[in-house]
């Protein structure tokens, strides 16, 4: 049981670490002021969660890891984020774009995380999910003002929903560790999420006047580590590099 | 690789009318409440579509400290403000009034701090 929980763990601990690290990337460099601060508070709201989240695996792995362990130490075949959320972050409207799907899914997962049988995971996931419901908010918004806009930014959102859909499969995507924790009332099955979240990024993409791709093609491979993208690694060389050229560094 | 050469400036080609930009959001003023019970104070400015979005960006730019309880957003050209100019007459005519300082009033001892 100890394994799936700690395999459970890193799939929520290592999406919330890649995607705070990409989110980060545009830290003095989005488009106006007010987006680079909303956009680097999420990217510490997503940091503040992989914490909770890795230092609990820590723990249940009982290997004596830290949370800066996992996060800093592993390398790509042992990360078990889902592939969307490594993907490079390309214009704003990608960006958005693919916090908006991950939000939806992030929100639904939290919320049944929240109602955990395992009282660290409840109590963990009743602070996240007011996060996620806070950038939810600002995505949906944003996609839906970005979608309705000018023909350029529809343009612009419309390529990248057909560019992350084949993405969206993996979020709810189970295997043998899923149906285990699952069982043990510890989370959500992801594929039970499925039918509320198609729901209600369909009412989004209709306000946004955005066409949703027919093809339900998934990649997966990311959240059982078999087969990450080669973008992951490349993140990694940045987001470890101070780790690993001074172990232990301190300040 | 060379650098293109540059062609020569002819003064009287009219110049290119370049698309003209109209991104600009519009400015608003953000009032912030810190507590109940108090009133809401100017904290500062910011530029948004509209002021659903204004509101976001306030939560993200000014209570990112857990410095409020209540959000106010107005468009900066919905304020009317006083002319500078007109500081003498409005605020010096005051300056000598001490009488309108209720400060002339002997208050009981058992009153305590007022």
């Amino acid at each position: 049981m100890s394994d799936a929980l700690f395999e459970a763990l890193l799939r929520l601990g290592d999406n919330t670490l890649v995607l705070g690290h990409r989110v980060s990337e545009w830290c003095g460099k989005a488009p106006v002021l007010e987006e680079d601060i909303a956009l680097a508070n999420t990217a510490l709201d997503l940091i503040g969660q992989t914490q909770m989240w890795l230092g609990y695996a820590a723990e249940v792995e009982g290997a004596g890891r830290t949370a800066d362990d996992l996060a800093m130490l592993r390398d790509v075949w042992d990360f078990r984020n889902i592939l969307m959320v490594e993907r490079p972050n390309m214009d704003f409207g990608h960006t958005m774009m693919r916090q908006f799907l991950f939000d939806a899914y992030h929100r639904a997962a939290l919320r049944g995380l929240s109602i955990s049988t395992d009282p660290r995971v409840a109590e963990i996931a009743a602070k996240a999910v007011k996060e996620a419901t806070y950038h939810l908010e600002r995505s949906a918004e944003t996609v839906i003002a970005l979608g309705d806009g000018t023909q350029v930014s529809h343009d612009k959102m419309q390529a990248a929903l057909d560019l992350l859909w084949p993405y969206v499969g993996e979020m709810f995507e189970s295997d043998a560790v899923d149906a285990q924790i699952s069982d043990a009332g510890i989370a959500p099955d992801p594929a039970t999420l499925r039918g509320g979240w198609d729901t209600y990024v369909q009412g989004v993409m209709a306000e946004a006047t955005l066409s949703i791709p027919e093809d339900s093609f998934a990649h997966r491979g990311g959240r059982t580590g078999a087969r990450h993208t080669e973008h992951l690694g490349h993140m990694l060389t940045q987001m470890q590099w101070l780790q690993r050229a001074y172990p232990d560094a301190t300040w | 690789m060379s650098s293109p050469s540059p062609s020569a400036y002819d003064e009287n080609e009219t110049p290119k009318a370049g698309p003209k930009r109209t991104g600009e959001w519009p400015l608003f003023e953000v009032f912030i409440r810190g507590q109940h019970g108090l009133s809401h104070r100017h904290v500062g400015s910011l530029h948004a579509p509209d002021a659903a979005m204004a509101i976001k960006n306030a939560r993200d730019v000014y209570t990112r400290r857990n410095e409020g309880v209540s959000i106010w957003v107005v468009e900066a050209e919905a304020i009317h403000a006083s002319a500078p100019g007109d500081k003498e007459a409005l605020y010096d005519p005051a300056n000598d009034k001490v009488y309108r300082h209720p400060t002339f009033f002997d208050v009981p001892d058992e009153v305590g701090h007022m």
